[in-house]
Formats: C-alpha cells, sequence, structure tokens
C-alpha cells in the first residue's frame, strides 16, 4: 500500500503575503538607507567605477539544484564576517572590514592554456553561460570548522568545454586577483601572492566541481571571494580559490599556494577531506559545525571522507595512496 | 605623590579588577552572544592571547622597577604572575572542555604528537609549582634563595608560550614574533645585569663573598 507522507506545514503555516511583504518592504527600506549612506561614504568611487559589484544584489531565475543537503545552513552573517581571504588581512574578521571598497567590476576571466578556443570571458557573459542553481554544500575548512552554506552558479565543467581542452590539457591552474594597492595586507599573508590552486583535469570536470557567482540568494560578498570563486565540496575550503581572474590549462600538476608553504609538508595539493590523515599540527576526525545559534557548546561532529560526497567522487582516486596523495 | 599611589591598597584593589577586564569582557560578549562565527576559536584565542600578556608583564616588572628606579612595583608582580596563570587556566580548561570536550584519550594523543601542544602544555604545567609557592608562607618554607630558584621556571614558560605560538599559526607569524621580541629583550636584560652583577663581584675579589674568583670571572674582570 501507498502511504503518502504528509508534510509538516499546512497553508495555516503560510506567512500572510502581507506580513511577508510588510516584512520585505521593511528589510528593502533598510537596505536603501544602508545603500543610500554607504553610497554617499563612497560617492567618489562610484561615479568614477559605476556599477561595482560591491555591494550584493539578488539573483533571479536560480533553480534548486536536487542534491542539495537538508543540515542547517550557518546563517549568512556568520559567512561574511569569519573568512579566510589573506589578501585582506590574516584575521577571520578582516576580510569583512578591508574588502569593502574592493572594485569587482570590471571583471574579466580569462580561460587559456591548452586550449583550442582560449578566451576571456566578461562577468555578465559568465552570469549568462548557463542557467544559475543553488546549491547547498557542506564546506570544511582544513582548520576543522564547517559550514553549511547555499552556493550560487553551475559546474566548472561548462564553462571548460567551451573553451576545447586539448588532449594535452591534463590539469587546470587557476589564479585570484593580487593588487597590492587594494590588498595591501597582502604583503603580510605569509604566503606568496596572487594566490593560485589547481585540480586534475578529471577533478575540475567533476558536476560537483562549482563555478561559483553568488550565496543566500545574492551575488558573492566580496569578502567571500566576488566576483566569482570556485566551491570545491568535498575538498578542504582552502582549494576553493576566491576572486578568480584567471583558469589555465596545463600539462603537470600546477604550483599550488599552500602546498607551496612549508615545503609540502602540511597541505597536499590534493586536500581531499579525510578524516584518517591528521595535519601534522592537528587532527582532522572531527569538526565543529558553524551552525545557527551562539555554538559555544555544540557537539563536535566526525568528519566524514570526502566530506560526505564519496559517492561522486571517490572513483577519481581509485588506486591512490590517499596517506601519500594528501 | 607616586610611592603613595604605588603603594596604596586601593591601587592594589584597580589592578586587580583592570587584570580582570579581559575575562569580564569575554563573559559579556557571551551573554550578548556575540563571540564570532567560531565561538571556541574566539575563546581559545582570547584566553591564550592574555595569558602570554600577563607573563610578559610579570616578567616586565623586575627590569621597570630597577630601571625606574620603582621598587614598589614588586607589589604586583604576584598578582600580575598569578593572572598569568588564571587566564592559562581558562585557555587550558577551554581546549579541554570546550574544545575537545572532555575526549581524554584524544587529548592525551595530541599532547604527545603536535609539538606545538606539547610545548604550551609544557609551558602551562610548569606554571603550577610557581602558583602553589607564591605565598609568603612557602618563601619563608623555602628559603629566599631557593623560592627565587624555582620561580625562574617562569622564563621556561615564557619561551614555551611563545613557541607554541609560533608553532600554532599558520603563515601570518607577525604576532607571535612579537612576543618573542619581548621575552627576547626581557630576558636579555636579565643576562646582562647577571653578567655586569658576576663582573662587579669579581672585581670586589676578595671582599666580596659571593664572588669567588675563578679563571672565568677572573678573565671577564
Amino acid at each position: 500500500m501507498l502511504i503518502k507522507k504528509q508534510t509538516d506545514l499546512t497553508y495555516a503555516d503560510v506567512t500572510p503575503k502581507a506580513l511577508y511583504m510588510g516584512r520585505r518592504n521593511f528589510l528593502l527600506g533598510l537596505v536603501a538607507t544602508g545603500a543610500a549612506v554607504e553610497a554617499w561614504k563612497k560617492l567618489p568611487r562610484l561615479v568614477s567605477a559605476a556599477g561595482t559589484g560591491s555591494v550584493p544584489v539578488k539573483l533571479d531565475n536560480v533553480i534548486k539544484w536536487p542534491g542539495s543537503t537538508s543540515e542547517a545552513q550557518t546563517p549568512i552573517e556568520k559567512v561574511t564576517t569569519y573568512n579566510n581571504f589573506y589578501e585582506f588581512g590574516t584575521d577571520k574578521s578582516d576580510p569583512a572590514q578591508n574588502a569593502k571598497n574592493f572594485v569587482t567590476s570590471p571583471w574579466t576571466v580569462s580561460v587559456e592554456g591548452e586550449v583550442a578556443k582560449p578566451r576571456k570571458f566578461t562577468m555578465d557573459e559568465i552570469m549568462k553561460l548557463a542557467p544559475l542553481e543553488e546549491r547547498i554544500y557542506r564546506h570544511r575548512c582544513v582548520e576543522a570548522w564547517s559550514i553549511v552554506v547555499p552556493w550560487i552558479g553551475y559546474s566548472l565543467s561548462t564553462i571548460l568545454k567551451l573553451v576545447e581542452p586539448t588532449p594535452k590539457a591534463k590539469y587546470v591552474a587557476f589564479e585570484s586577483y593580487y593588487d597590492p594597492k587594494q590588498m595591501p595586507w597582502g604583503s603580510s599573508a605569509g604566503v606568496e601572492l596572487p594566490y593560485v590552486e589547481g585540480l586534475r583535469l578529471d577533478e575540475a570536470m567533476n558536476p560537483l566541481a562549482l563555478l561559483c557567482v553568488g550565496m543566500y540568494g545574492e551575488t558573492l560578498p566580496n569578502q567571500d571571494g566576488a566576483p566569482v570563486r570556485m566551491v570545491i565540496p568535498w575538498k578542504y575550503g582552502f582549494k576553493s580559490i576566491k576572486s578568480i581572474v584567471k583558469i589555465r590549462f596545463v600539462k603537470g600538476q600546477p604550483p599550488t599556494t599552500w602546498n607551496m608553504y612549508a615545503g609540502g609538508t602540511e597541505y597536499g595539493f590534493y586536500s581531499n577531506v579525510n578524516p584518517n590523515v591528521d595535519h601534522p599540527r592537528w587532527s582532522q576526525a572531527m569538526e565543529r559545525r558553524l551552525g545557527p545559534g551562539l555554538g559555544l557548546f555544540t557537539k563536535r561532529i566526525p568528519t566524514l571522507m570526502f566530506n560526505g560526497y564519496g559517492d561522486q567522487v571517490a572513483s577519481l582516486y581509485a588506486g591512490m595512496d590517499l596517506r601519500k596523495n594528501f | 605623590m607616586l610611592n603613595k599611589i604605588l603603594t596604596s591598597k586601593w591601587t592594589k584593589v584597580f589592578v586587580f579588577v583592570l587584570c580582570l577586564e579581559p575575562a569580564a569582557w569575554l563573559v559579556w560578549r557571551g551573554v550578548q552572544g556575540d563571540l564570532t562565527a567560531d565561538p571556541v576559536q574566539f575563546i581559545t584565542h582570547t584566553t591564550g592571547d592574555w595569558t602570554i600578556r600577563f607573563v610578559v608583564i610579570t616578567l616586565a616588572i623586575t627590569p621597570l622597577r630597577k630601571l625606574l628606579r620603582l621598587p614598589q612595583l614588586i607589589r604586583f608582580r604576584r598578582m600580575l604572575g598569578l593572572f598569568a596563570f588564571f587566564y592559562g587556566c581558562l585557555h587550558f580548561s577551554t581546549w579541554i572542555g570546550i574544545d575537545k570536550q572532555f575526549a581524554w584519550a584524544e587529548m592525551w594523543k595530541d599532547v604527545q604528537k603536535r609539538r606545538f601542544i606539547t610545548v604550551g602544555f609544557t609551558g602551562f604545567v610548569l606554571m603550577i609549582p610557581l602558583a602553589i609557592t607564591s605565598t609568603a608562607g612557602w618563601i619563608r618554607r623555602l628559603g629566599g634563595k631557593r623560592w627565587q630558584l624555582l620561580h625562574r621556571l617562569i622564563y621556561a614558560t615564557a619561551i614555551a608560550g611563545v613557541v607554541h605560538y609560533y608553532w600554532l599559526v599558520k603563515s601570518d607569524v607577525r604576532k607571535p614574533l612579537l612576543y618573542a621580541s619581548l621575552v627576547g629583550i626581557l630576558l636579555a636584560w636579565r643576562l646582562g645585569s647577571w653578567l655586569i652583577g658576576r663582573r662587579r663581584h669579581s672585581t670586589a675579589g676578595s671582599v666580596h663573598r659571593e664572588g669567588p674568583i675563578t679563571a672565568e670571572t677572573s678573565k671577564l674582570a
């Protein structure tokens, strides 16, 4: 017998439209006031660079991706105030402060290297290459904390296929924007900049590898890697490079920023989330989930192999010693 | 006037309250629900920062009271040292209770396996005998000389604290290096004054009972 599962919600639970709209108007009012104040403060810059993407704007026509996790999302306030973005300072609270005036428009991403059709994409083009999907992923930082974020974007493979990689292309190298004038904090980051990252071609082509242009229904805030970044949910967070300006197809394994640090002893090229392989200085077996609420006495949760995305990606590493290739 | 302030009971009360301020601030932030996105890391770092700061302040008392000729400063040294221990306890118990959530086996593995934890743990443990023997009764029982010798362990704690900090940061070593140079200066001052003291003793020759002339000291003279 087929038993239809009752949902917990009924029509009585639906927020009346007037209330919802009232809240929305109120919020819009707040946003407008805030935006007006902000705009006034940076009027000179706005005039010179009209249409900068400094303040996140709402994204329309976003499709819900079916593979999203149903775990509780991390509140946006946490995801926008707790960032590792060393170009804007090494304290977690630095990027939210220091990236406020980061100019992200105009912006182009050059896709080049071992390809038949190298090409520069403008941000407008990138926004329209494929339907935008909202994908709620777990995101595990190498520092043993994790967040759950509704990212917006589409599979990186979409853009990679357009340039037609040649048979010589075996890896994909990424590069972040770096301008010491806009990012004077970068000089004390302790790592070499511009930030560079890399994936094996098959990893880059995996549908889970997300080219990300937004989160929480809006374009990316500056401190979270505006205007376009990677999100690779089965790897430690630092692999998900921010503010990308270059994607290059290459023959050999490209250098990556954290792998170059400490002679490659601390952060591997692959850096797949793996509870069985510790960072030399701390265990990776457990993680602190930064969820809703204060989070002081939240129980730690066990870290999952490939951050729980093994079904989709484990085959990429069949036969590889993941202790050696950490 | 300055002497009056430094010897007043109320100054000590004031300094005591001031030293409690970082802890009170943490509690206040907690009550407000504003412990950043990662409260565990925030509390761990805040209490750790204040531990090393109080170790540095405590180590600075002796040089300051000699350089500024303010012997009264010694009245605050025990309290400041105990505050270093207090913040060390908060730091350590944050790690045990809130970070590792009493997973004893995992913590013991960490202490053995992870050198930054090993050295931090050592620095903390070395403070325990100092806190216990900080009372006037213990100074009497041990005798001034031996007590002083024991309390030089704070040098080891300071070095351990700096190394702990240096080893734990990811790549930006500016703050650990700042504390390293402060501790370095304070320890170098002690070494310097000890060397000068030795030299004086040896030139004073047989007059001074503490300065036996050896091949080494006569060379210095």
